[in-house]
């Protein structure tokens, strides 16, 4: 079959949502046996234009051939019983169930009436062989870790025999040696002639993996043109619609003297061991290392949501104890946390109340009484100052973009006024836009003074942002950077210190 | 009123099938106001007393005697719990009333040797108790991460076996604990507002407004009620924002326990006679009024004024049943069917909608 032969084809789709036109006669070409990325900010209407694929939206206008037949898919099941599979940024897994049961799951090979648990063994084994893959099927699904779930993901839309695999930023949570090995997938889904939408934020990924890049913006085509002729600075244009002259914000932060000393930090019930570090008023310290390297691990014992076993905290020379969140806010201490949806926001709540959520001891009044003109002032204060985009403090969180509930998160720690800002990947799944301002923010709270921790499994952002960098390994410090005389080699080789 | 307006600008705003679609949604989501409405017209219609000034007094009465329970049980609900033991405690609550507030000339007094008790200490004893009783939940549930289920299964038991003890102090032997004082039934049955008409407005329906004004501020103006809608949403970020997550919890269920005592307290001069029945499945008729009036499950959503209405609408269902006399057996199926329907109408406001 030839190169350019059109495997799938969305024209003129367009989505309305109440006060909103999602999609705007978007245009998709992907062709047989070639990678085609798709970028955009968030909000651009990526997501829901392939939600509009899968049948989860119902599009107002527009059609869709697949293979030059009209397709008209009615849910995401229907889809993939004609070749079209989504491997999900979001895993929903069942987590308590086993890696066979997960990948089967609606589709179990039956014998008679009762699951024939030997053909799906061994269906698993094959398929995995085939994917140089080994996990073994019979393990429960909780005990992986998430980068080897989300290649499980990767595998179930292999399965299927899907002609057109959605990648929906299936790198977010992947280690490095585990990207190339999704690439090399990838281009053996290439071989065999299948179409592969990617989509992701990651430049460097996308100009090394796809063929051809679209770029959407605020809902509408923006272009579509061979990766070969891209550059990231070409892309971020597009995507953005302005020249984004740099993508880190200049630093001009003065760290001064030592504020926070972290001794010989060991947590009681995971791998974290003998971690010490100091650091200074004004400095962003980065923190690097691989999936499971700890990194999470030392900026929960610090806030004291992991249980620590020794090891002493100090602020300022005072000692911090720090046993539960509660404490480590009023010690001056703030922790945003890596899972936004899992352990950030309160997705039925809204804007006002997630804002003021961890300050509430500042609004009681005469009788222990909130006060509610404060609570709407100070939340209108940061939604404007950290310009967060929302019709009113009243609209639910859940119903903002990823970016913009960080934001809100943000806001909800400053109103804290912490004195040690701990960021577990701050700015994942955001777009390049609010992903400055999130840097300018970083940079700004470091200028006030403040003690900046940040982990990233994002290598130039750890360079562009921070002072200095620890890099992590199993649990352990493996040496320590100076953000701006290091390279990416030798952070990643120092990652690699006690793997 | 800009509310109304602005809808009707929404309204007006929409295409003919949208349209359509906004009218359809609006009567599925307001389809038990119209089924109720119908069903007051109808029971109306076969007996026009049902609308008299005495029939709604009743079921003002009635309602009131129930929120408190409500109010109470509607606090876990946020949490995405529940509390089977609630009406065991308005059981073990209402018999301690009733054995402390005995007249002295009744023949088989449980406690011949004290006369009636000041309300004010009887009130703080029943507080107490069910106060208790909710810590105890409470405490297992936060502490052990048990689900309230299992939990309020188990204590509804004890309840009820330390309550059937309870009963047979001195010789009761399990007989009904009646023959109540006249000051005790004053201060709950008595009306300090004066009849207007033939209007009588017993006391207890002030205390019910006085405690749902209470739960109202505790609600919405406290840091504790914050906290308890943070749980319910989703009380892992709870947990990382600060909020004592345990405390949280063991404070919910401990407020409903002394709710369900106040209700006790109410129950027993309301009932005269109690025994080791009283209070029983109280629970499943507040569970149903919390979520008619919209407190759901999923959690972390609820209103006062919601738990209010639900009360009410459950109960000018019930006295509707005696107005058409519907039989008792009929009567079970039609509320049954009522929670189920409540429960869909309200699930289709939380799912994803695609």
């Amino acid at each position: 079959m030839a190169k350019d032969d059109v495997l799938l084809k969305m024209v003129d789709i367009t989505k309305e949502f109440p006060g909103v036109k999602a999609l705007d006669g978007v245009h998709l070409e992907v062709k047989r046996g070639t990678v085609h990325a798709l970028m955009g900010e968030n909000g651009a209407g990526k997501s829901t234009l392939m939600k509009c694929l899968f049948g989860m939206y119902r599009k107002d206008s527009g059609h869709i051939y697949l293979e030059g037949k009209e397709v008209n898919f009615g849910s995401s099941k229907e889809a993939l019983e004609n070749g079209v599979a989504m491997v999900h940024q979001e895993l929903n897994q069942a987590l308590k169930r086993n890696v066979m049961d997960n990948l089967w799951l609606g589709r179990f090979p039956k014998k008679a009436l009762l699951i024939d648990e030997h053909k799906m063994y061994e269906d698993t084994k094959a398929l995995f062989a085939q994917l140089g893959m080994d996990i073994d099927p019979r393990r429960t699904m909780s005990t992986l870790p998430v980068s080897q779930r989300q290649m499980l993901e990767i595998a179930k839309a292999v399965s299927y025999n899907a002609k057109v695999i959605v990648f929906d930023e299936p790198t977010s949570s992947l280690t490095e040696r585990e990207v190339e090995h999704l690439f090399e997938i990838i281009n053996n889904l290439k071989a065999q002639g299948c179409g592969i939408i990617y989509i992701s934020h990651k430049m460097a990924e996308i100009l090394r993996i796809s063929d051809e890049v679209t770029v959407m913006r605020d809902g509408q085509w923006i272009a579509t043109e061979p990766a070969s002729e891209l550059t990231t600075e070409k892309i971020i244009k597009l995507m953005v619609g302005r020249e984004l002259g740099n993508q880190f914000p200049p630093k001009d932060n003065e760290p001064g003297e030592v504020s926070l000393e972290v001794d010989n930090l060991t947590a009681q019930y995971s791998l974290l061991k003998d971690v010490s570090f100091k650091v200074r008023k004004g400095e962003i310290l980065g923190i690097a290392g691989l999936d499971g390297s700890g990194r999470t691990e030392t900026l929960e014992n610090i806030f004291g949501v992991a249980t620590r076993k020794s090891g002493s905290i100090k602020l300022n020379g005072k000692e911090c104890k720090n046993r539960n969140a509660g404490e480590s806010i009023k010690n001056g201490f703030a922790l945003l946390t890596e899972e936004r949806r899992a352990t950030g926001i309160f997705g039925i709540l809204n804007i006002r109340e997630n804002t003021v959520i961890s300050s509430l001891g500042k609004y009681k009044g005469a009788i222990r009484l909130l006060n509610d003109a404060k609570m709407k002032k100070d939340t209108q204060d940061y939604i404007e100052r950290l310009r967060t985009k929302t019709p009113t403090q009243e609209t639910q969180i859940r119903s903002l973009s990823g970016g913009n509930q960080q934001k809100v998160i943000l806001s909800r720690w400053l109103l804290t006024e912490p004195e040690v800002l701990l960021l577990d990947e701050p700015t994942r799944g955001i777009d390049v836009g609010a992903k400055y301002e999130i840097y300018q923010l970083i940079i700004d709270l470091a200028k006030q003074g403040k003690v900046v921790i940040m982990v990233s499994s994002e290598m130039p952002e750890l360079l562009g942002v921070c002072d200095r960098i620890i890099v992590m390994s199993g649990g352990r410090l493996a040496g320590e950077v100076d953000a701006k005389n290091t390279t990416q080699e030798e952070i990643m080789t120092l990652a690699a210190k006690y793997v | 009123m800009n509310g109304i307006q602005s809808k009707i600008a929404h309204y007006k705003s929409l295409d003919a099938a949208e349209k359509k679609a906004y009218i359809k949604d609006s009567l599925i989501n307001n389809a038990l106001y119209i089924l109720l409405i119908i069903a007051v017209i109808y029971t109306y219609t076969q007996n026009h007393r049902f609308l008299s000034s005495g029939s709604l007094i009743n079921i003002v009465t009635l309602s009131a005697a129930n929120l408190p329970i409500a109010l109470g049980i509607a606090g876990c609900i946020v949490l995405t719990g529940t509390d089977l033991s609630a009406g065991r405690v308005v059981g073990i609550t209402a018999c301690i009333t009733a054995a402390l507030e005995q007249s002295t000339s009744y023949a088989s007094k449980m406690f011949p040797e004290i006369g009636p008790v000041p309300v004010p200490i009887v009130i703080l004893i029943v507080l107490l108790v069910g106060a208790v009783v909710g810590f105890v939940n409470g405490f297992f549930v936060a502490k052990f991460s048990l689900h309230p289920f299992i939990v309020t299964l188990a204590t509804q038991l004890i309840v009820y076996g330390l309550l059937l003890i309870f009963l047979t102090i001195n010789g009761n032997n399990g007989q009904p604990l009646s023959g109540l004082d006249e000051g005790f039934n004053g201060f709950v049955k008595g009306n300090i507002i004066p009849t207007i008409g033939n209007v009588t407005i017993p006391n207890y329906v002030i205390i019910a407004a006085v405690v749902a004004v209470i739960m109202w501020i505790v609600w919405n103006k406290t840091s504790f009620g914050k906290n308890m809608f943070a749980v319910g949403s989703n009380p892992d970020a709870a947990n990382v924002s600060g909020v004592n997550v345990m405390k949280t919890i063991i404070g919910v269920h401990t407020l409903a326990g002394a709710l369900y005592g106040l209700t006790g307290f109410i129950e027993s001069s309301r009932i005269g006679s109690n025994s080791a029945t009283t209070g029983q499945n109280y629970e499943s008729d507040a569970i149903a009024a919390c979520v008619i009036g919209g407190v759901s499950f999923v959690g972390g959503t609820g209103k006062i004024s919601g738990i209010i209405l639900g009360v009410f609408l459950l109960r000018i269902i019930f006295v509707a049943f005696t107005f058409l006399s519907i039989d008792q057996n009929m009567q079970y199926i039609i509320k049954g069917c009522i929670i189920l329907i409540a429960c869909s109408i309200d699930m289709r406001k939380y799912l994803v909608r695609k």
